[in-house]
């Protein structure tokens, strides 16, 4: 997965951090939000990548989702997830894989879905 | 009640800047022999999150839930009074946000060290509510200070990293974490950077603490250590 670790990288779509979304988000290009957003996400078959200043309270469906600030609502990754050490995410994951440093606060349940697993 | 004698103190290994020890426990290396022989176990984690443990458990095919406790009663919006006009922290609040579960649905519930750092106010709501999440038949394991550990244990989080080895390392509290509990004025479940024992449980009181449960098994280490493991 090509998400970017701290930054946007050329060729995400960006949503800054001053900007406040309310409702269903959905593309189909890789997303790096540092605002914040009240509603689902869902990038099917791309990346999400939820800056430090990032809060999504809303479910989420992409293919690759990478979180350093909050998030509260339930992932579901077709590849994986990483939680970073500022992360706080609120929900359920279901993904292929997970990464998780150390710091990161998770409230949730974690189901690796391997039947799909490539 | 049974009295065993099995699991040693910990290890100090230097790591990257940041003590980490590691400890024998005999409770986890009963109760692993559970999750080795079993598949699709529901397993409840409510230390710190751990990646660690995230990977032991989905690894071997378990559903892991994770929720840190501890961190949810710093919570500012807990705080309240009690009959006699003390602070105490709201447990019906504290369980309507959290411990959010149907009825039997955990077979393992990892308390690690929590009921000596929650307050007062909230360890008998909350082993009430682990008691009915749990199924019958269900293991919860939970680690008591002896007196002699002292008041300045540091609460830690713990890593599964054998069937009967766990890694220890010292819990910071995060900023937010550090900021409710001193807008609450009340530093009597936190310091400026971690967790403080609040109370040392005696054999009986922790025998009533578990008074509903069907089962309860002493593991005695010399770490100053009491490892608990009940079964529901």
């Amino acid at each position: 997965m090509s998400a970017p670790t701290s930054a946007p990288a050329s060729g995400f779509a960006q949503i800054g951090k001053s900007v406040y979304i309310k409702g269903e988000l959905s593309g189909s290009e890789d997303l790096y939000l540092d605002g914040q957003v009240e509603g689902s996400i869902a990038l099917k078959g791309n990346s999400l990548t939820v800056g430090p200043n990032g809060q999504v309270k809303g479910s989420v469906e992409a293919k690759g989702v990478v979180v350093q600030g909050k998030l509260e609502g339930n992932i579901q990754a077709s590849d994986r997830v990483e939680l970073r050490k500022s992360a706080i995410v609120t929900g359920d994951i279901t993904t292929h894989r997970i990464s998780i440093e150390e710091g990161a606060h998770l409230k949730g349940k974690v189901d690796i879905n391997r039947a799909d697993v490539k | 009640m049974k009295l065993f004698r099995g699991s040693s103190g910990p290890e100090a290994i230097p790591e990257q800047g940041s003590q980490k020890l590691t400890r024998r426990s005999s409770g986890l290396g009963e109760l692993s022999r559970t999750w080795e022989s079993s598949e699709g176990l529901c397993i409840l984690d409510l230390g710190s999150t751990s990646a660690i443990n995230i990977r032991h458990f989905t690894e071997r095919g378990h559903r892991i839930y994770s929720e840190d406790l501890l961190t949810a009663s710093t919570d500012p919006e807990l705080l309240t009074t009690d009959e006699q006009g003390n602070a105490a922290l709201d447990s019906r609040k504290f369980l309507a946000d959290n411990l959010v579960y149907p009825a039997a649905h955990f077979d393992v519930v990892l308390c690690w060290n929590l009921p000596d750092y929650l307050d007062e106010s909230l360890v008998k709501p909350v082993v009430g509510r682990l008691w009915s999440v749990l199924k019958p038949g269900g293991m919860l394991l939970a680690f008591f200070h002896t007196r002699d550990a002292g008041p300045d244990s540091p609460c830690h989080r713990f890593h599964i990293v054998g069937g009967d080895t766990l890694e220890m390392t010292k819990i910071v509290l995060r900023k937010e974490a550090r900021r409710a509990a001193a807008g609450a004025e009340r530093a009597a479940t936190s310091t400026s950077d971690g967790f403080q024992l609040q109370r040392v449980f005696n054999n009986r009181h922790i025998e009533n603490l578990f008074h509903d449960f069907a089962s309860i098994k002493f593991f005695l280490a010399r770490d100053n250590i009491r490892e608990v493991l009940v079964v529901r």
